[in-house]
């Protein structure tokens, strides 16, 4: 088998691979979804400790 | 054993319990993924009736599999959360709720793009696509619900309620091939006999199954970090962690 021949997929080629790239589309985006919560989470706490800290030493 | 519970269900335990596990899971679904692709592009052979097209059953049953299988985590810890008040069964049910959306919308992609060059449509209405259309809807409903409600607990209690009560739709949908004359074939693994599947396809299968689990155990984990941190942030062990970051 070479690969224009696997490519082809026996003429189905455009079915299987939107399946296999829809498939890796959704697997990154499950990845990077909750590093960037993450990211927004810590900077939201973040912003309310210094605001606390503000407030602290203006009293 | 109460107390047991209690402490090893803190969050803030779970925190710091949870990273080592994502480490290995992590890698250990890399791993058997990458096994189970290769086994099923290069090795798998062709399929007499249907070609190469039925490639697409590495991502399509095991995306369906883990659909209904993240589903019932959720209507699971969902009960626990509201019968027993344990937050971080909560928390792995909001944390699971969009993982399990993306693999139902995977699913029902993965079958339309397998449907139209065998059966010469893209969608029909049949009784397992049906279901499994509204099993998208009910997680959908389920991340509406949590974001709507502002009071943590009552979104939790109401979105928790909607996951139990559409956990009728699960056996709907696995038996949905067998109870109405349906397009989808019938099941061809969990059979009660022997599966009616070459071995050198159904290993591949089952290895691409126990990858989209593997990946879902480290996802959900750390989609239940970021709940940990951002319901528990005003508690001192979130402002402490948090300060040294």
């Amino acid at each position: 088998m070479n690969w224009s021949e696997f490519f082809n997929m026996g003429g189905y080629a455009f079915y299987v691979w939107s399946s296999y790239a829809l498939a890796l589309v959704i697997i990154l985006a499950n990845i990077v979804s909750p590093l960037m919560q993450r990211k927004k989470v810590i900077k939201r706490i973040k912003r309310t400790l210094k605001r606390e800290q503000l407030e602290r030493e203006q009293l | 054993m109460w107390n047991w519970i209690q402490r090893f269900s803190s969050p803030k335990h779970f925190y710091s319990m949870s990273v080592p596990l994502i480490k290995w899971l992590s890698i250990s679904a890399l791993l058997i993924g990458l096994y189970g692709l290769y086994l099923g592009l290069f090795v798998a052979p062709t399929d007499y009736q249907q070609g190469e097209s039925y490639r697409i059953i590495f991502i399509h049953v095991p995306a369906a599999w883990m659909s209904l299988f993240v589903y019932m985590v959720m209507a699971i810890s969902s009960g626990i959360g509201i019968i027993w008040q344990i937050r971080l069964a909560d928390m792995v049910a909001a944390a699971s709720a969009p993982i399990g959306a993306s693999f139902a919308f995977l699913a029902l992609v993965t079958g339309s793009l397998w449907g139209k060059p065998m059966w010469g449509a893209y969608w029909v209405w049949d009784a397992r696509l049906t279901s499994e259309l509204i099993l998208l809807f009910l997680y959908l409903g389920y991340m509406a619900l949590q974001s709507a409600i502002d009071d943590q607990r009552s979104a939790d209690k109401a979105s928790g309620l909607l996951a139990i009560v559409g956990v009728v739709n699960i056996p709907i949908i696995h038996y949905s091939v067998e109870w109405w004359n349906t397009l989808h074939q019938g099941a061809t693994v969990t059979k009660f006999d022997t599966p009616s599947m070459h071995i050198d396809m159904l290993i591949p299968l089952l290895l691409m199954a126990l990858a989209f689990k593997l990946f879902y155990a480290t996802i959900v984990l750390m989609r239940t970090r970021n709940e940990a941190l951002y319901r528990d942030r005003n508690r001192r062990w979130v402002r402490e962690l948090v300060e040294k970051l």
